[in-house]
């Protein structure tokens, strides 16, 4: 018997039973219909946040020194820092949280006391205004660039140039405001003010430095400048504990590792109901094969192959199962982008994930469906015949 | 002897079908020898328990022998698996049964073409013939009717014409009108004496003296055993 003709018995004898069909579709289609929901939303939301990093920039090093009270880095230091090659931009930073004031309005914010080199390492640029000069450094300029929720918070507007603001009672001129950033997992990046480094130093009474951030020249630079970083600090402090030097890359990993997890769970509860739908495939096509008795019973008399049955009710199956993968996806897809207009998360489907959900209910409905079918290919033309 | 063995369509030397239900043996068919001709319209009597339904499956090739040797067209089958047996009976032998064993839910058109679906026959090779076969029984307008829109003589008829649309070496009727009325049950009869005047082998199951009356050999069977192999005498 040809397959094609196969295929056209089965797909006849599932409309024979459209509704019984569709019943033992609905398992399968629910099933797929989550699992593509939940894994768009959340590979949407896993895309978001792996776009806001990299926005931070994927060439950036961030070093933190933790050892003792008299380690510090030397200006000399990041002079040398800065010459390893393919290392772009260096900027030292002197971070806090502070009391800012204008009139009688005040506003709780995170300072970060820097050098101009701040602006491209973190990709960080006003849009009004300027940003620090090192003329401010070198002068101990009461200068700061602000963010827009601070101007909002502060002044209720955004051209604030020129305003006099007080940090922790220290006056300061706002000379820039930054760029909106959004906020993003680490909180809102609009929610800061940038000093000075020397300036920063006399008014959090604090001259060790302990942060800084590199930016490389290019995301493939990465791990060989850490490397060298690591190198020179371990020389310079003896002791391979005393700092701690991490990358967006990493961050970047981490989370794609979280990404994979989560996509495991979702793969392991697919998994399950997938099982259900397959067993309750498996019942029907039981059913089936007993009300069909009769029918396996003539063709076999008029010289249907134990095959041929066989191949009949697998194909059954797998159109059932596999039908029901294709509705699946298909309001799968709407649920997604109906929740996601309504939560106003990201959706992200990818070809993979349709296709293994497809790959998938078919493959149920073929290994669920052989039992019934190989029940149905083995029974005895002459019982098959005379069954009522 | 090599010679009648290529003459006869059928040829049973010494059959025996055993059951064993735990300790009871039940001997259904008794070593029986029986050599049907091509073109023969032999009708096999007996009453119900003799076992002519068991030697009807046997010869049919839905069920097998315990014991003895079944020649089919001079080629010893008796030891076929059961995809052979499926294929000769797919090629071999047309079926009509006392119940039609129409499927349902496909039209008379589609009834008839199963076989050669199984066959492997293309899909417009497949109508055309059925299509042909039907005719042959008078049903070219009703070919695309369903069963159950079709009354009990028609449904045979549509049965007879599945039979022959395989070209098949020999016709198996099993109580062909047990299941109609009596006008119904002599023209289904009438087919059957046309088809054998074509020069079809037919082999017709029954109880009934007056069905039987239209073969040309009569084979009488009891307790498993054949009792009478005669010529049919016309009144």
């Amino acid at each position: 018997m040809k397959f094609t003709q196969a295929i056209k018995m089965a797909i006849s004898s599932i409309l024979s039973n459209k509704m019984r069909s569709f019943l033992t579709m609905l398992g399968v289609i629910i099933d797929v219909t989550a699992v593509i929901t939940l894994i768009a939303l959340g590979q949407g939301s896993i895309q978001r946040v792996s776009s806001q990093i990299e926005s931070l920039g994927t060439n950036l090093i961030v070093i933190n020194i933790t050892g003792g009270r008299n380690r510090s880095i030397t200006r000399e230091d990041l002079e040398r820092i800065k010459e390893i090659s393919d290392v772009s931009e260096i900027a030292p930073v002197l971070s806090g949280g502070v009391t800012v004031k204008a009139g009688n309005m005040n506003a709780n914010t995170s300072l970060e006391a820097t050098t101009p080199g701040y602006q491209q390492v973190r990709n960080t640029y006003v849009q009004l205004g300027r940003f620090l000069l090192q003329n401010d450094l070198d002068m101990r300029f009461r200068v700061a660039v602000v963010g827009v929720d601070v101007a909002d918070e502060l002044f209720g507007r955004r051209d604030v140039i020129g305003e006099e603001i007080s940090i922790n009672g220290v006056e300061f001129t706002i000379i820039g405001i930054l760029e909106e950033k959004g906020s993003s997992v680490a909180g809102s990046d609009d929610n800061r003010v940038i000093i000075p480094l020397t300036t920063g130093q006399r008014l959090l009474r604090n001259m060790e430095v302990r942060t800084f951030y590199v930016s490389t020249q290019s995301p493939d630079a990465v791990n060989r400048v850490v490397g060298e970083i690591e190198r020179f600090l371990t020389r310079k402090f003896n002791d391979e504990n005393s700092f701690r030097v991490f990358n967006q890359t990493q961050l970047l990993s981490t989370i794609n590792e979280a990404t994979a997890t989560l996509t495991m769970m979702l793969s392991g509860i697919a998994g399950i109901s997938l099982l259900v739908g397959g067993i309750g495939i498996m019942n029907i096509m039981l059913v089936s094969v007993t009300e069909r008795t009769r029918e396996i019973g003539i063709r076999k008399a008029i010289g249907a192959k134990k095959r041929d049955i066989l191949v009949q009710f697998l194909i059954e199956s797998a159109v059932i199962s596999g039908l029901g993968g294709v509705l699946g996806i298909i309001v799968g897809f709407m649920g997604a982008n109906f929740l996601s207009s309504i939560l106003n998360i990201p959706v992200a489907i990818s070809a993979d994930v349709v296709l293994l959900a497809t790959g998938f209910s078919v493959g149920v409905g073929i290994i669920f469906g052989l039992y019934p079918a190989s029940k149905a290919a083995s029974l005895n033309p002459i019982d098959a015949l005379r069954y009522e | 002897m090599g010679k009648k063995v290529l003459e006869s369509v059928i040829r049973l030397e010494n059959l025996s079908k055993i059951y064993s239900m735990g300790e009871n043996r039940v001997v259904a068919l008794n070593e029986i020898s029986l050599s049907i001709d091509k073109g023969e319209f032999v009708a096999i009597m007996g009453p119900s328990g003799s076992g002519k339904s068991t030697l009807m499956n046997i010869i049919g090739c839905l069920d097998v022998a315990t014991k003895g040797k079944y020649y089919l067209d001079g080629r010893d089958i008796t030891s076929y698996n059961q995809n052979q047996l499926a294929e000769v009976r797919n090629k071999k032998f047309g079926f009509v049964f006392q119940g039609f064993n129409l499927l349902p839910r496909l039209t008379a058109v589609e009834n008839v073409e199963l076989p050669l679906v199984y066959a492997g026959v293309g899909a417009k090779k497949r109508r055309e013939e059925a299509i042909r076969a039907l005719e042959m029984m008078g049903l070219g307008k009703r070919i695309y009717h369903k069963p159950s829109e079709l009354s009990g003589g028609q449904q045979q008829r549509v049965a007879i014409a599945r039979a022959l649309v395989t070209h098949p070496s020999v016709i198996l009727a099993d109580e062909p009108t047990g299941n109609l009325d009596s006008k119904s049950g002599m023209e289904i009869m009438e087919i059957f004496r046309d088809l054998h005047s074509q020069g079809n082998t037919i082999i017709l199951i029954t109880h009934d003296i007056n069905v039987a009356m239209y073969a040309k050999r009569m084979i009488t069977i009891r307790d498993g055993q054949i009792v009478s192999d005669e010529e049919v005498e016309r009144g």
